[in-house]
């Protein structure tokens, strides 16, 4: 099936196991693998989306105009962890916005857009190579702050991966790179072999792993052979003691797809299965993609971030296939001018591979940190899915589900959106490698039924879970409602009983004036009680004047604090009434000084805004009111 | 030019249902070459029949169900299934015979149960089964093989006794059937290995009495085990291009051995051996083509096993103790009633599940 | 006489039957939730009041006394069916009277012009716009379930409800839906589309 050459070699000591299911489609890794990497001339503009992977937005830290310089960080990681995004090379910063991701809903996003200087100068450099006399957090904050994130798959911060497991007793580098016609990994390799282990060496020491396993599929003869040289010479730079420490070995493994997924691959290497709903770590093991232990040398090494990846640029639409460096924010049209893209008339554009890639609507679309192949095949080579059949229950699906499922249990679950029959199914372990689409007689495009189905579980569950905090929401305003209602009328009651109790005193006053008769002495009794009722009437109009700020004071915010915030109002009643005045003090001096006698100060401006806004409204509505009416 | 969104995987294997199916129909052919020789030009008739009529049916059945017709035909699954039916039945059996099978496989079996792939039953061993109890005596006649009767009526005599009932020389199929016997046999209705072992067991003969018989020339019944053969052949070559896997034919033949095996250590005079249940009757059609229908089979690798292994179990039991010769359609239909059962009991634990089964 | 025993036969066993069934009833009792809780359950939580009545729980409670079912908007199709399925009542379209089924919304007020009413507030069901008395205020996307009901008291009308952008990582794999370009000539590529399709 395969014209290259496989790797005959024997590792004797190691055992391997296998996984269930699994396909052997064309590899066509050729040509693309075939030469060096190459490097094409910079782009003149670069889309840097905020968002490059899982995980929370960073924050922008420039803005529009600033001159940036290769390396510059252009965002500060969010609140929860998200990675920061570097200068891919040096410019200027000319917008920051909204632009069109690279995912495969073709949607946009926040982004920051970069005019290149072509100049390419490097901003300032922090590499750790002392690491390991630094503290594990140095090191993890130096990667988090570097942008490093795993470069085979989901694009994980790296950093986080490796804080989030502990008890790790083997750590696997992915350079299995399963999936047809993706050769990024595979020149990677062959090209920087000893870097990639020195990355491999970091992890280690950062995970204290007794073994490091580098797993690469077995049609790939030239990179196993690099990847054994640099281990040899690594081995041999080590001291006795690191070298008793763990075991570092290149593993072959057989070719078969999809042998790169990471549950997968640890199944292949240690037969042990991880554990639904948990983490290789449950497991003792922590796998990184070649790539990634490449970046992670070059940050500690030389402290370089994340700014470029190798991409593979392949399909018989391409003229030249190649392997690529390209820099994270060039926009795929800039990459494919470079390699003779010839567009048929109905041209599939796929990010990633053929087994698991999505199609671009659009080139304008920039290359991340998880952008390993630009796939442009022609009809011919990869003809689109035929007219979908109903399915004959053949079962050719759940032989290579490499998860043990039941693909065409699952399609018919899905298409009658019982969501708890595909529960039960175990849906969510569904890697959607497209191995059981691959093979389906019917030509069912399954995976896309499971990953529709997916997304409605998962809007049903946030719908749920909103809908559920909506309830606790209107359950607590209905609560205070009611306590308020009851507060104010307890506030009523008793302000009346004051009223009474100030008009009993009257009277008492008046019976004792009336009993003492008139003499000399009822004067200043005279002048007290009227005194004394005005009191009592004042306190009673302030008890209630106090009860309706009370009640608005509460209904704006919705806190019991009414007493705290008495002291916090006075104040700021105090700050608006001084700044009035310092408002007025003001505008008299400019009146004083300047002879302009239109003076529209902004508050009066605000004025107009409203009064135009309410007229506004209530011609809308008096309009809406004779709709209704005729 | 414009850009095409498609959804992953967007590398196909690109042999769908009607690749599968033609290659089920060529696999076929060997057999039906086979049949062809030893029992004469009816059995060409029949499938030729059975195709016509099991297309227009699901024709109609798609257009009356409002779905695209011309992809619909286009599966060959109505032609496998019709091709099926059309070989398991006499040769020369009167052509409402067919037709009446075919119409209720394909409309009653299949679309009034959804459709391609909805069916609980095989829909040709459904059909064969109506036609069995329904026209016994139809559904019996066969004729002697030609190594036998040493002259089989010519294509145009085939036509009018299917049509007719009578060959251009105005005999009956009955009068054919005895008067090629010859002088030996000449009060015995030819019948099928398998029916005249039944026969004679239960009039008290020993097996090998039974053996005796002028059909057994050779291994398991002259003219039967060749056309077993050339159905195992087209059986293999269907493993071969992985068409079936060998776990259905594999566990079908196994279970049946074994338990011939057994029935011919503890009673070798009475009960058939392993050669006559393995290449008489229907065995190796049922082994490689019927019960490795899709649709109707089991579908997880140990459900294969199971729903094979209970199908052998079953040939065996009703061609022993049951009440007619060849048990292939019952078994199967009996099996495919299981199929939910087994399906249900033989889930595999998904990836990383393992611990919560054990 | 074999009639009598007969019905006295019978009767024991009606008897025996009758106690077994009033055994099991006790002992094997299922607690279930409240039917109210459990309609409130399905129901949006929207509080849009279209129903007719203040909220969704006072609605619920009007279901499992006898009320329609179909009288949900925001729920739609999908609550009327789950309702039906759990009332065992038939399913019937939404009740075109209380409104259509809608596209999930948000309100945002233009901040430039409010004048600080806090009446918005006063009509949020649960409490999702802040502000104080001639501040502005703002609405937390978030809680917001697009009940529409603050639209109405602004005496400025600065409230649109706006529909919930669709985010990538809640987008539900519509693939038809992706606009697609149509490249007629490369220099009006990078002309049009130098942003892409929004």
């Amino acid at each position: 099936m395969s014209q290259v050459q496989k790797y005959n070699g024997q590792d004797a000591d190691i055992q391997l196991w296998t996984f269930p299911g699994g396909i052997h489609p064309p590899e066509r890794k050729a040509p693309a693998n075939q030469e060096p990497i190459r490097r094409f001339p910079l782009a003149d503009e670069f889309i840097i989306p905020l968002r490059q992977h899982i995980g929370a937005l960073s924050e922008v830290q420039v803005s529009v105009g600033d001159h940036v310089r290769k390396g510059d960080l252009l965002s500060a990681p969010g609140i929860e962890h998200g990675l920061p995004v570097h200068a891919p090379t040096s410019g200027e910063i000319i917008e920051i916005g909204e632009f069109p991701l690279n995912h495969p809903s073709g949607l946009s996003g926040p982004g920051i857009r970069l005019r290149s200087d072509h100049e390419d100068t490097w901003g300032q450099r922090h590499p750790l190579p002392d690491y390991r006399n630094q503290s594990h957090l140095t090191v993890l904050e130096h990667l988090q702050r570097m942008g490093i994130a795993g470069l085979g798959g989901a694009g994980f911060p790296t950093a986080r991966k490796v804080a989030g497991a502990r008890g790790i007793d083997c750590l696997i580098i992915n350079g299995a790179e399963c999936e047809p016609y993706i050769a990024a990994d595979d020149r990677l390799m062959r090209e920087h072999a000893a870097e990639i282990v020195r990355g491999s060496l970091i992890l280690q020491w950062m995970t204290h792993a007794s073994s490091i396993l580098i797993a690469i599929e077995d049609n790939k003869p030239e990179a196993i052979a690099a990847m054994r040289e640099a281990v040899a010479q690594t081995r041999e730079q080590l001291s006795a003691e690191q070298q008793s420490d763990f075991v570092l070995k290149v593993v072959v493994i057989p070719t078969k797809y999809p042998s790169g997924g990471e549950r997968q691959l640890i199944q292949i290497l240690t037969g042990k299965q991880v554990p639904a709903h948990g983490l290789p770590a449950d497991i003792g093991i922590l796998m990184h993609n070649t790539g990634t232990a490449w970046a992670i040398c070059r940050a500690i090494e030389h402290g370089e971030p994340l700014l470029e990846r190798v991409v593979t640029l392949t399909g018989e639409s391409i003229g030249s296939p190649c392997t690529a460096w390209v820099p994270l924010g060039t926009p795929v049209q800039h990459v494919l001018a470079h390699v003779d893209f010839t567009p048929e008339a109905q041209q599939r554009v796929i990010i990633g591979g053929p087994m698991m890639g999505f199609t671009l609507p659009h080139l304008q679309v920039p290359v991340i940190k998880t952008t390993n192949c630009i796939l442009a095949p022609t009809r011919k080579e990869l003809p689109p899915a035929g007219q979908e059949m109903p399915c004959i229950r053949c079962g050719a699906c759940a032989d290579v589900c490499p998860a043990s499922l039941l693909p065409q249990q699952l399609y018919w679950l899905a298409n009658a959106q019982d969501y708890d029959g595909l529960k039960a199914h175990h849906l969510a372990d569904c890697i959607e490698c497209g191995a059981c689409a691959y093979v389906c007689p019917s030509e069912i495009p399954l995976v896309q039924y499971y990953r529709q189905a997916k997304a409605e579980m998962r809007e049903q569950a946030i719908e749920h879970h909103k809908a559920e905090i909506a309830r606790q929401r209107f359950e607590a305003r209905q609560a205070r409602l009611e306590r308020e209602k009851e507060e104010r009328l307890e506030r009523h009651a008793q302000a009346a009983k004051a009223r009474e109790e100030a008009l009993a005193a009257r009277k008492q006053q008046a019976e004792q004036r009336s009993a003492s008769g008139t003499t000399d002495d009822a004067m200043p009794d005279a002048n007290s009680d009227p005194v004394a009722s005005a009191v009592a009437r004042a306190k009673a109009r302030k008890a209630e004047r106090e009860a309706a700020r009370n009640e608005e004071s509460s209904a704006v915010t919705g806190t019991d604090t009414v007493q705290a915030q008495d002291p916090k109002k006075a104040a700021v009643a105090a700050a608006v009434a001084r700044a009035k005045a310092r408002k007025e003090a003001q505008a008299a001096a400019q009146k004083d000084t300047e002879t302009n006698t239109e003076a529209s100060t902004p508050e009066d401006k605000k004025k107009a805004a409203v009064a135009a806004a309410v007229a506004r409204a209530k011609a809308r509505k008096a309009a809406k009111q004779k709709d209704e009416d005729s | 030019m414009s850009f095409f969104i498609a959804s992953s995987p967007h590398h196909h294997m690109r042999r769908n249902t009607a690749d599968l199916m033609r290659l089920v129909l060529l696999a076929m052919v060997p057999g039906v070459l086979a049949q062809w020789y030893f029992f004469g030009w009816g059995v060409i008739l029949q499938i030729a029949l059975a195709i016509s009529v099991a297309l227009a049916a699901e024709a109609l059945c798609l257009l009356a169900r409002n779905r695209e017709a011309s992809s619909g035909l286009r599966d060959y699954t109505a032609v496998v299934t019709a091709a099926l039916l059309a070989i398991s039945i006499p040769p020369l059996a009167p052509w409402w015979v067919i037709v009446i099978g075919t119409l209720f496989s394909i409309v009653i079996v299949k679309h009034l149960f959804g459709g391609v792939g909805h069916n609980i039953f095989n829909p040709a061993m459904a059909g064969y089964v109506l036609l069995l109890i329904s026209f016994p005596a139809q559904m019996t006649s066969w004729l002697p093989p030609v190594t036998i009767a040493h002259e089989l009526p010519g294509f145009w005599d085939s036509v009018r006794l299917l049509l007719f009932g009578f060959t251009g020389d105005g005999y009956s199929l009955e009068q054919i059937r005895h008067v090629d016997t010859g002088a030996m046999l000449d009060a015995v209705v030819m019948a099928t290995p398998l029916d005249h072992i039944k026969t004679e067991l239960a009039q008290g003969f020993t097996l090998s009495e039974a053996k005796g018989a002028v059909i057994f020339q050779g291994v398991a019944g002259s003219g039967w085990q060749w056309v077993n053969l050339a159905y195992l052949a087209g059986g293999l070559y269907l493993l071969k291009q992985r068409v079936i896997s060998w776990h259905i034919p594999g566990a079908l033949l196994g279970t049946l051995a074994v338990f011939a095996l057994l029935g011919a250590v503890f009673a070798p005079d009475q009960l058939p051996n392993v050669d006559i249940h393995l290449f008489s009757g229907a065995t190796m059609l049922a082994a490689f083509f019927i019960a490795t229908d899709p649709v109707s089979a089991a579908t997880s690798t140990r459900g294969k096993l199971i729903y094979a292994a209970l199908i052998g179990l079953l040939i065996y039991v009703i061609r022993t103790w049951g009440g007619y010769p060849d048990a292939v359609a019952f078994a199967v239909l009996l099996a495919n009633l299981c199929v939910p059962v087994i399906d249900q009991y033989t889930k595999p634990t998904a990836y990383g599940h393992h611990e919560e089964r054990s | 006489m074999s009639w009598v025993l007969g019905i006295i036969a019978l009767s024991v066993l009606a008897l025996v039957a009758g106690l077994i069934l009033g055994f099991a009833a006790i002992r094997f009792r299922v607690e279930g939730d409240p039917i109210v809780e459990q309609i409130d359950q399905i129901l949006p939580q929207t509080q849009c009041g279209q129903c007719g009545y203040p909220g969704c729980r006072p609605y619920a409670q009007a279901i499992a006394d006898g009320d329609e079912i179909n009288k949900c908007p925001p729920g739609g199709q999908a609550t009327i069916d789950r309702l039906a399925d759990l009332l065992g009542r038939e399913a019937k379209p939404l009740d075109a009277a209380h409104g259509a089924e809608d596209v999930k919304k948000v309100a945002v007020i233009r901040e430039d012009e409010c004048i600080g009413c806090t009446k918005c507030i006063q009509a949020c069901p649960v409490d999702a716009i802040i502000g104080a008395t001639r501040q502005m205020h703002t609405v937390i996307a978030d809680e917001c379930t697009g009940c529409d009901l603050c639209v109405e008291p602004c005496p400025v009308d600065c409230i649109d409800m706006l529909p919930l952008p669709t985010k990538p990582e809640r987008w539900t794999w519509n693939l038809e839906q992706i606009p697609v370009q149509n490249i007629t000539d490369a220099a009006a590529t990078t002309e049009t589309s130098e942003r892409g399709p929004a």
